[in-house]
């Protein structure tokens, strides 16, 4: 029992780490939140581009997890689903390091449209993805814990969907917002391009690992 | 791809400014005639080097007859705004078109003193897939690198608008043509953005046959060169706005926006206007509803000379016109260069209120029924003429040649290349008596690059503060 609830509470974990990595990645976003702030001169508008990013992210995260979450109604199926979500996530990874190249349609959003950059910016680099292993090793734990019946279990899937991208988020949003708050109040924009590193690498190397435990918890874990 | 951003990549102007400054420039070599290949010359810029002052490397590509003239960078300090995702990528390559061959040539200056062709991307590529031809001003924007060419498709570039085509920033892969609604533009030069507030304006100079055996009298005074210039929708690809600033406005060229992005409003130089022979500069801006205004606010006058002294050309007005063919804006907006290329002056304006520039200094060099010799006591022909400023805005570089065919129209009598400096210092506005580079036998100068970006080729996304 207590394994279980370290499990499911390193998964939460996992969850917030996984906000805070994508926040502190100029690539999502929070260099806009700074902008914007300097282009109204106003702060207000700090927060307010941060809050689009964030509704952006937050819906990209749902559009990958309610599938998945949908599907664990399947509950005989349930491994097989898990299973296949990592192989998915592992080839996004896969592709993401043969590909190196940067997806044109990003540049074509107008500047001010933050939340819809922030929701193509997310689905194109596989934001959503890295988070379904995680998402379904939630929602093992739950199942197992409670033996519901199937269609209470799918019941009780949606809310975990939303918590978990809603838990990612907030964790990203803190994370990009102090950051784009120290250079905005205090370093400056010098510090801009100094914090800003080059994380394609490591980013699909994020998403095989993530794809990996998935496999290996569908098999061996919850 | 690099782990960091390109330490050349600015957030804000001031940080530009701010930078460590110059140590090589690029400029153009042209061979007017095609009897020899057309290159870029490596010039040393550290006043602390043994060769500074010197050409100490040439690139000479394999063909002839590409006629060289603007070029640009593969990426700027543009590249820091994540709306691209283009932060990675290295300020490396200079694309170099021929405006006669259609030719562009991609060539690497990681080592200065080693530069290098990289690629070269042949004319029947252009045609075939932007349907453009003679490819001129060069700016990295969102989604690659934006080419403006001046003709259409066609032998003489006739057959269809010339517009602006999209080149792929790491592979210089052609893409294709950017304009989904060109509105009312039917002839194009120079163009330039601002990048937050998402517009894009472009110029007019005028058709292949227009230009590239000389300049048609009879066109210039019946009024049909360009004198619009066109505000776009940058990301939507679409001309929401011509300005037209009167049909005597002739060859409305450069397009120079204010480098901080907070401002709406930037300047357009007019070669001509054919009622006076004066020389005019135009200040744009957006209004308070969106729309788009415009006000002629600097004048230059003619000199009225005898016309024994005049090239065939002139010699029915007695009189040389200023012909502003080029203009510059400092980083911080304050100064604006105006290239008098017949007068045979380089004129500095204070443009701190946009709307009323006050001349500030003024360097003489060249010129037509003039020749002003440079302070060092050797020959500047023709007059001043492609302007390059330092990021920082001490320094003021620029060449004497316009364009082949132009230059011995003007100056039938001149022959040569020259590149000289100005600094803009406590003594003011004044030419470098140390500063001058005569280029070899047979070779004009045009268009100049800076190391690290200069104030016609960088576009920032964040306000200086």
């Amino acid at each position: 029992m207590i394994a279980e609830l370290s499990t499911a509470a390193a998964l939460w974990w996992a969850v917030v780490v996984s906000g805070l990595y994508h926040g502190l990645n100029p690539g999502m976003g929070w260099p806009l939140a700074v902008s914007a702030a300097l282009m109204e001169q106003k702060r207000s508008a700090l927060p307010r581009a941060l809050g689009l990013l964030a509704l952006g992210h937050f819906l990209a995260m749902l559009a990958i997890l309610l599938p998945f979450s949908l599907m664990l109604f399947l509950v005989e199926w349930e491994t097989n689903i898990r299973i296949a979500a990592g192989a998915i996530v592992i080839v996004m990874g896969i592709y993401l390091l043969i590909n190196r190249r940067h997806p044109k349609i990003l540049a074509r959003v107008h500047p001010a449209r933050l939340a819809l950059w922030s929701f193509l910016a997310a689905n194109a680099h596989g934001a959503g993805l890295m988070l379904v292993p995680l998402f379904l090793g939630i929602c093992a734990i739950d199942a197992d814990t409670g033996h519901k019946a199937a269609e209470a279990l799918m019941r009780g899937n949606v809310p975990t969907a939303f918590a978990v991208a809603f838990v990612h988020t907030a964790a990203m949003t803190i994370a990009g917002g102090v950051i784009a708050v120290i250079i905005y109040l205090w370093l400056g924009l010098r510090f801009l391009s100094k914090t800003w590193f080059n994380l394609d690498i490591a980013w699909a190397i994020s998403l095989i690992l993530v794809g990996a435990f998935g496999i290996y918890s569908a098999l061996y874990g919850h | 791809m690099n782990l960091r951003p390109d330490p050349t990549f600015h957030a804000s102007p001031k940080l530009a400014m701010q930078a460590p400054v110059e140590n090589y420039g690029f400029t153009v070599m042209l061979s007017p005639d095609g009897s020899q290949s057309d290159g870029i010359a490596v010039v040393d810029l550290n006043p602390k080097s043994k060769t500074y002052g010197e050409i100490v490397h040439q690139v000479i590509v394999p063909t002839k007859g590409d006629e060289f003239h603007h070029f640009g960078w593969n990426a700027c300090s543009s590249s820091l705004s994540p709306l691209t995702g283009h932060a990675f990528l290295e300020r490396r390559y200079l694309i170099v078109p021929g405006i006669r061959s259609s030719r562009i040539f991609i060539i690497d200056v990681k080592e200065p003193l080693k530069a290098k062709i990289h690629k070269t991307i042949e004319p029947e590529e252009i045609f075939e897939k932007t349907g453009y031809s003679r490819p001129h001003t060069i700016h990295c924007g969102p989604e690659g690198i934006y080419v403006s060419t001046l003709g259409g498709g066609g032998k003489d570039g006739t057959d269809g608008p010339p517009g602006i085509f999209i080149m792929d920033c790491e592979t210089f892969e052609v893409i294709g043509r950017y304009e989904m609604d060109r509105g009312k533009q039917d002839k194009h030069y120079d163009f330039w953005w601002n990048l937050p507030q998402d517009y894009m304006v472009s110029s007019e100079w005028g058709l292949p046959p227009q230009f590239e055996n000389g300049v048609v009298p009879e066109d210039l005074l019946s009024n049909k060169y360009g004198h619009s210039i066109h505000f776009w929708d940058l990301r939507a690809r679409k001309n929401v706005q011509t300005m037209d600033f009167g049909e005597n406005y002739q060859m409305a060229l450069e397009i120079r926006p204010a480098h901080d992005p907070t401002k709406s409003y930037g300047f357009c130089g007019v070669v001509v206007d054919t009622t006076n022979l004066q020389g005019a500069i135009f200040t744009w801006w957006r209004d308070d509803d969106g729309v788009w205004q415009s006000k002629k606010t600097i004048t230059i006058d003619p000199r009225p000379e005898d016309p024994a002294n005049l090239p065939p050309l002139l010699q029915g007005f007695g009189a040389v016109p200023p012909l502003v063919t080029d203009i510059d804006l400092s980083l911080d907006d304050k100064y604006l260069y105006v290239a008098c290329w017949g007068l045979g002056e380089m004129h500095q304006y204070d443009v701190t209120d946009p709307m009323n520039p006050v001349l500030a200094g003024k360097v003489e060099l060249g010129g037509i029924a003039k020749s002003e010799k440079h302070p060092n006591g050797k020959p500047f022909v023709y007059g001043p003429q492609m302007v390059e400023v330092s990021r920082d805005g001490k320094r003021v570089y620029w060449t004497n040649s316009l364009y082949s065919t132009w230059d011995d129209q003007f100056y039938p009598d001149d022959e040569g290349g020259q590149m000289v400096m100005a600094n803009n210092d406590e003594n003011g506005f004044h030419l470098d008596k140390d500063f001058y580079i005569d280029f070899p036998k047979g070779y004009r100068s045009h268009q100049i690059r800076l190391e690290g970006g200069d104030c016609s080729t960088d576009s920032f996304c964040y306000p200086s503060v």
